[in-house]
């Protein structure tokens, strides 16, 4: 199983990054080979649609499950329909949320915003 | 008035009294078209009491796709500079409140699955003050963009003396007003807040080359930082209009204190005068 975390800095100690689209970097973590990586979020300086350029990223990295504080409503959309697992994240760093995670601990995450509006 | 003119106000954030001045000049410029800009919020209409409205809805063209024809070749969504587009499992998802109607995806779509639909934007609306024609547009919430709306508007500038209430801030709305102006009259508030909202304007106005001239609204004896600002950097300033509490309380009411005043009237025409003399020397 592949899960994804929004991450501040490339290493399993960081904190998770508060927003998902904006975030600097995903933790892409593979549960099977206990392997993680870290990809550059292109997404981040987008201007429009930063959530779901950063949930395209994430769909093409097969990810099956998405550790996140919040989300925008069309990322959720991409990723649900990716039947990506949406699970809310509890302030602690990377390596304690998978850790979490693996022992079915999150919950799911219900609250989706709405998305931005600019001009 | 036997020229084509179009004169943009404009002020930043709102609440300078820019729709106040823009109406008031609009009453009396006579056989003039006014066109109310902020399609998030028009207002002149309250002032104007247009007679004969029509409505026309303004659509834009949003991609829907084929099913059947995509493949899921990701060439739309990675070429999307606004990112409205995703593919998931080999399926295209479409975004239209994000979608900026580039037209690009179409064109580039290899199995021609996309075709323009077109989906309301929002409301244009046409009417009469008097000989004035006055000209609105109301965005629909939620859309990402007002600019085609101004765009529509700006088809129905029909020669003569224009006046444009521009939209508020200094966004894309408001460059998008700005290119279709000939002179711009700035109108700013005197307070720090007043004289930030002016530079800001100002500045764009100067990038894009438009003649301009301030207004210094609500002025009292005090000093004056939106006045400070235009001395400093080069803005004629076309004339003050001083606080007035009669002026206020007309304005809060909604009406236009050009018809209720003899001396306002003549105030607001000689303002007119002024700003065309100072356009077709620019
Ligand atoms: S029309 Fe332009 S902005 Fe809209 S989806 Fe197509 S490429 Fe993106
Ligand atoms: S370019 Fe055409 S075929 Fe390719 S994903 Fe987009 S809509 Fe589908």
């Amino acid at each position: 199983m592949i899960i994804a975390v929004p991450a501040e800095n490339q290493s399993l100690d960081s904190a998770i990054c508060q927003s998902f689209g904006r975030a600097p970097f995903f933790c892409i973590y593979d549960t099977e080979s206990e392997s993680s990586r870290f990809i550059d979020n292109s997404a981040k300086e987008a201007s429009g649609g930063a959530g779901i350029e950063a949930a395209q990223l994430l769909v093409d990295q097969n990810v099956d499950a998405l550790i996140t504080y919040r989300i925008g409503e069309n990322a959720a959309r991409v990723l649900k329909a990716a039947q990506t697992t949406l699970l809310k994240a509890v302030n602690l760093s990377i390596a304690d949320n998978v850790a979490n995670f693996l022992e079915g601990k999150l919950p799911s995450l219900d609250e989706i915003h709405s998305g931005y509006h600019h001009g | 008035m036997a020229e084509d003119i179009t004169i943009a106000v404009l002020s930043g954030k709102g609440g300078t009294g820019k729709t106040m001045v823009s109406v008031n000049l609009a009453a009396v410029a006579g056989s003039a078209t006014y066109i109310d800009c902020d399609v998030e919020e028009p207002n002149g209409h309250l002032f104007l009491k247009p007679a004969m409205l029509s409505q026309e809805i303004i659509t834009i063209g949003k991609p829907e796709v084929d099913n059947r024809l995509c493949d899921g070749c990701k060439i739309c969504s990675d070429a999307c500079a606004f990112k409205a587009l995703a593919v998931v499992k080999k399926k295209l998802l479409i975004f239209p409140e994000i979608c900026h109607s580039c037209g690009l995806c179409y064109t580039l779509c290899p199995q021609g699955a996309l075709t323009e639909v077109p989906q309301s934007l929002g409301v244009l609306y046409t009417g009469h003050h008097e000989d004035l024609q006055v000209l609105a547009a109301e965005m629909n919430i939620g859309e990402p963009s007002g600019v085609p709306l101004i765009k529509a508007l700006m088809k129905h500038i029909k020669g003569g003396l224009t006046i444009i209430d521009g939209p508020p801030g200094s966004g894309c709305l408001v460059h998008e007003t700005i290119e279709h102006a000939d002179f711009c009259l700035l109108v700013a508030e005197p307070t720090r807040f007043g004289e930030q909202n002016l530079a800001l304007v100002h500045r764009l106005v100067t990038l894009m080359g438009k003649p301009a001239a301030v207004l210094l609204n609500k002025t009292t004896g005090d000093p004056n930082p939106s006045e400070a600002y235009a001395k400093a950097n080069g803005l004629p300033i076309i004339a003050s209009l001083p606080w007035d509490d009669e002026l206020a309380r007309v304005t809060s009411r909604g009406a236009l204190i050009t018809e209720e005043s003899g001396a306002y009237r003549q105030y607001f025409s000689t303002l007119l005068a002024t700003i065309l003399k100072e356009a077709q020397r620019a």
